[in-house]
């Protein structure tokens, strides 16, 4: 299912350059877009409280609570607290993998090869656990703050013997993935190749990031679509009640 | 190895629903015995010489290509290093995304007043804050021993009657100095315990 939200009003935009991170706060009622410029954009991703950063994404709690592994528009991505730290309003590449998770330093080393700043400069080959390391720093956070994060654009199978399967060009030129924040939640993320991505070549691929100023309603198929997510956002609710 | 209860190093016995916190040295080897059959036992490893090292779950299945632990596994870090290796596994097939129970995932899952039950991540959090050297930020995600959560072709997830039966076991070897820490799980809303939580034993072989 895919939902354009056009009658919200962009506020801010910002490339996001292959190989980048960033972390903000997105605040209650606002939603994010984050848009594949060229196709085979990958973004790992992780989310907290604000306010209280010991609440973080619960990937388990989010899969079994909704009963997939996937997750796509209509689905919440909840905190270990019962609470829902952004809502997957619009997907229109319809699938976010949350099993590959990012390489470390000597994995980026054993896949493509040395790629240091004194040779490339600022197209030095990045890896995604510092890169989001570097993120929670900023907020005070570390190692033990980097969970298992979601891959937006990025879609792996599971075949009947629980093989995983890299399924190539999930998101074309033009694919968003929109995120509702129903509390204040801070968004840690980072533009790098899906960790099971075949291409040897290391060639992360741009996203643009647009800000808008929503309210509850551009998530209200995803509170209803379980009833999990309608208790899911009562939780949520009650922190500003 | 001759692994019979009668040559192991040390036997702890874990109560339906009770936390346990061991360690285990490098070399060594753990079974984790479901006495009575079709009990989820949740475990998390740590590196003792630095507990913020701990189990990943993601790289784990990244770096095996496959879903499920059993004979053959390694466990990595979140730093990269191998932590465990599944030496022996009489069930076949054990959990990785399911996570932990807990009282705030409970009143999503279930019901808000379901709040109040006993749970996995409240086992935990007693065993890490009275021993210390662990807190709640350094809880992540899961092992499920026991536990048969498949993963569907389109991507579903579902929760099916456990595959363990009595006297089934894993066996892991240390591949370094570990703190293991166990919910032996209290869960009684969904077949994961087959709605009778029951005990669990640890054996450790030097």
């Amino acid at each position: 299912m895919t939902t354009s939200n056009t009658l919200f009003p962009v506020f801010a935009e910002e490339l996001l350059p292959g190989g980048g991170h960033r972390s903000f706060v997105l605040k209650r009622g606002e939603l994010l877009r984050l848009t594949d410029l060229n196709g085979n954009a990958n973004v790992s991703l992780t989310l907290l409280n604000a306010h209280e950063k010991t609440e973080r994404l619960n990937l388990p709690d989010s899969l079994k609570c909704q009963h997939t592994a996937k997750l796509t528009s209509g689905h919440c991505l909840y905190s270990d607290m019962g609470r829902v730290l952004a809502a997957i309003t619009a997907d229109t590449c319809g699938w976010s993998d949350s099993l590959g998770g990012v390489l470390c330093a000597d994995e980026v080393a054993e896949k493509y090869g040395q790629g240091r700043y004194q040779e490339l400069r600022n197209g030095f080959f990045r890896n995604g656990t510092d890169n989001l390391l570097v993120e929670l720093g900023k907020w005070g956070l570390g190692l033990s703050d980097l969970l298992m994060t979601l891959n937006l654009f990025s879609r792996v199978n599971v075949d009947d013997a629980g093989r995983l399967h890299f399924v190539p060009g999930n998101s074309k030129a033009g694919d968003y993935i929109e995120l509702y924040a129903p509390m204040d939640t801070l968004v840690v993320l980072t533009a790098l190749q899906h960790p099971m991505d075949p291409n040897p070549e290391y060639a992360p691929q741009p996203l643009q990031l647009s800000w808008m100023k929503a309210d509850a309603s551009v998530a209200e198929h995803c509170r209803t679509s379980r009833p999990e997510n309608q208790r899911g956002f009562i939780n949520t609710d009650r922190l500003f009640a | 190895m001759n692994t019979t209860s009668a040559t192991a190093a040390s036997t702890t016995f874990i109560p339906a629903g009770e936390p346990s916190l061991t360690e285990l040295k490098a070399g060594q080897t753990l079974r984790i015995l479901d006495l009575e059959g079709n009990q989820a036992v949740d475990t998390l490893f740590f590196s003792l010489a630095n507990p913020r090292e701990r189990y990943d779950v993601q790289r784990t299945l990244r770096r095996q290509g496959s879903v499920y632990l059993t004979t053959g596994s390694v466990l990595y870090s979140n730093l990269g290093k191998p932590m465990l290796t599944i030496v022996d596994d009489t069930c076949g097939r054990h959990d990785t995304l399911g996570g932990a129970c807990a009282q705030e995932s409970n009143t999503v899952r279930y019901a808000l007043e379901k709040r109040h039950m006993h749970s996995c991540r409240d086992n935990y959090l007693r065993a890490c804050v009275h021993d210390g050297r662990l807190g709640k930020g350094d809880i992540g995600p899961n092992i499920n021993f026991f536990m048969n959560v498949p993963v569907t072709a389109d991507g579903g997830l579902t929760f099916e009657d456990g595959i363990s039966a009595p006297g089934k076991y894993v066996e892991l070897r240390a591949e370094m100095d570990v703190i293991v820490l166990i919910s032996n799980c209290p869960q009684l809303n969904n077949p994961c315990n087959g709605y009778n939580p029951t005990p669990a034993e640890l054996h450790v072989w030097n």
